[in-house]
């Protein structure tokens, strides 16, 4: 860090004045970014929040109590992890596996195959939640949590099945070649060997995903009926609509619950990105 | 003859049998499938859930399928009926015309210009500047969107943040949902999802090596020229990808818009996604909705069509 600060501070004399405009620019945009997230923390914990920014008179955890009750908080979130989580872990494996010939093998239709893929990962396919609910009205699929994620997982394949792919090529295959002299199957070494060794990818894999459908408020909304099957993210909009004139400090806490966990996780990749791929190093030296 | 046996190593007939053998002598009739299978529960859930979805699009745009009554149970295939009332429909061009403004000016000018600008001064500034506004433009891309839409729709009402900051300063600021609808939706749009474009840019720009902008900055090249002949030249392909991408995610944004205005007032703020949700739940006409679901099909494969070709990745 010090050396490369002390070469380009060698190499351009000005940099000086540059520094303290950069930084100016970047504290003013950094500042207009934050405006209107400190709406949110202060009024979740402000009694009397309105839609205006003010300090709150007393602090206090009202609001969250207030909205801290099975109907209201847990069950609408429960139904994310359960709509999320299951998505997540559908889109991995199914993405693990179709990985694993697609890089491993040389076939006439890989190329094609990508392309498609790549070209599905463009799509705005959830922008078309309309062509979406009258065929789950069709296949007598409406209101059924399972069906959801297999659609929030189909819709987030096409870029999963890119990125496990390209994680995938950077496993060394002579790693594999080894359990396969052994007499491995082609399955077992996916599971023994590559498996292992992208774990990093696939976690970024999963909490992408995840990430995703937990903020996901369209799909869900159009798809899932039933007040008890919703997750939070329309739990949250009916709430607004019903009480989200009057109790806007509810409102307030109730998204910073709902939103808590997907922050740890982006924290969490985040933090892991820096030294986690570092596994192709297993086969040089 | 001799040439045949030299290229034939032993140990190639190891190799050869595992599964990363290429080599045409032995090839079982079922080793193809049994390659293949793995592929199955992807290829199941992307032809049920990705093109079915796209099938039933195009198909459901030619009835008369409606939300309730008779045609629900038994619609009927109506020909282009949809499509003759949508482009006779005086809302769908203005609708088509919001969305280009909304694409425009909050991703390809919004998010784009201020990722970059971000990420080039984050090169110049110090550490402790460059990870706090990192970390707050961020903070609103990892919020779920309907959170984001609300904390939008706060700052934006007439009592809200952004008035209050007005007043500070002297103005009475009107009230942005209802009078400027186009500029809240494009603002809060571009809030959203300016951290994007900056991630794909300092990635962009780390990869960029310190040595050729110096041979520029040596040869005399001051930093306006620098930034238009080395370092925009060299980050090219992610310029292009990340253009492509935010386009795309951008011409997809429903709830933003549905929590801060719903594409009122009138229809001054109905983009196409808007549009297809109101005709189709709203107004009950399933069929209508879905002629211009099918429509931002058609644009969306457009663009990402002109990106493939464009970009053609060697790494497929």
């Amino acid at each position: 860090m010090t050396v490369s600060t002390l070469a380009t501070s060698v190499a351009s004399p000005r940099k000086a004045t540059a520094a303290i405009l950069a930084n100016a620019v970047l504290i003013v945009i950094a500042l207009c970014f934050l405006l209107p997230l400190a709406w949110l923390v202060l009024a979740s914990l402000d009694v009397k929040a309105t839609y205006q920014t003010q300090i709150p008179e007393q602090l206090s955890l009202d609001n969250f109590a207030a909205v801290f009750n099975p109907e209201l908080t847990f069950l609408p979130l429960w139904n994310s992890l359960l709509l999320s989580g299951g998505a997540a872990v559908v889109t991995v494996l199914a993405s693990v596996l179709a990985a694993y010939p697609l890089s491993r093998y040389t076939m006439r239709f890989n190329k094609p195959f990508m392309y498609g893929v790549l070209f599905g990962t463009c799509l705005p396919i959830t922008a078309i939640m309309v062509p979406v609910y009258s065929l789950f009205v069709r296949l007598n699929l409406l209101d059924s949590i399972p069906a959801t994620i297999f659609f929030m997982a189909a819709t987030s394949l096409p870029m999963a099945i890119w990125m496990t792919k390209n994680f995938m090529d950077s496993v060394p295959v002579s790693l594999e070649e080894a359990a396969w002299v052994d007499g491995a199957s082609a399955m077992n070494a996916l599971r023994r060997i590559v498996v292992p060794l992208m774990r990093p990818g696939l976690s970024v894999v999963f909490i992408f995903v995840f990430i995703q459908a937990w903020g996901n408020f369209f799909v869900p909304f159009v798809l899932l009926l039933s007040p008890s099957k919703q997750p939070a993210a329309v739990s949250i909009y009916s709430f607004f609509g019903q009480y989200g004139a009057i109790a806007y400090g509810q409102l307030a806490a109730f998204s910073v619950l709902y939103s808590v966990p997907v922050i740890l996780l982006y924290v969490l990749v985040s933090r892991g990105m820096g030294g986690s791929f570092t596994m192709s190093g297993a086969i040089k030296g | 003859m001799t040439a045949n046996t030299v290229s034939r190593p032993p140990r190639e007939t190891v190799t050869g049998s595992g599964p990363s053998g290429s080599g045409p002598r032995r090839r079982p009739r079922g080793r193809t499938l049994t390659r293949v299978l793995p592929l199955a529960p992807a290829v199941v859930l992307l032809a049920i859930f990705l093109i079915g979805p796209v099938i039933w699009s195009f198909y459901g745009s030619f009835t008369d399928a409606a939300l309730t009554g008779s045609s629900a149970q038994d619609p009927q295939w109506v020909g282009l009926d949809n499509y003759l009332t949508l482009f006779t429909d005086p809302v769908f061009p203005l609708s088509l015309w919001l969305t280009f403004v909304f694409v425009v000016a909050s991703a390809i000018v919004g998010q784009n210009f201020l990722g970059l600008g971000i990420a080039l001064l984050t090169n110049r500034a110090s550490k402790v500047v460059s990870a706090v506004v990192g970390t707050a433009v961020v903070a609103a891309w990892v919020l779920p969107e309907i959170v984001a839409a609300f904390v939008a729709y706060a700052y934006f009402s007439e009592d809200g943040t952004l008035n209050q900051v007005l007043a500070a300063a002297g103005m009475t600021g009107p009230n942005w949902l209802y009078s400027f609808p186009m500029l809240s939706i494009i603002l809060a749009n571009a809030w959203r999802g300016t951290a994007f474009s900056m991630m794909v840019y300092r990635a962009a720009l780390n990869d960029v090596p310190v040595e050729v902008t110096e041979a520029a900055m040596i040869d005399g090249a001051d930093g306006i020229k620098r930034l238009t002949w080395i370092t925009i030249p060299m980050i090219k392909n992610s310029i292009a990808t990340n253009l492509m991408l935010i386009t795309l995610q951008t011409l997809s944004v429903f709830t933003l818009i549905w929590v801060m205005t719903a594409g009122g007032p009138g229809n001054e703020s109905t983009t196409l996604p808007i549009m297809a949700f109101q005709e189709a739940f709203k107004f009950g006409d399933i069929g209508y909705g879905t002629a211009i679901a099918t429509v931002m099909l058609l644009i969306g494969a457009a663009f990402s069509l002109v990106y493939i070709r464009a970009l053609r990745p060697e790494k497929v």
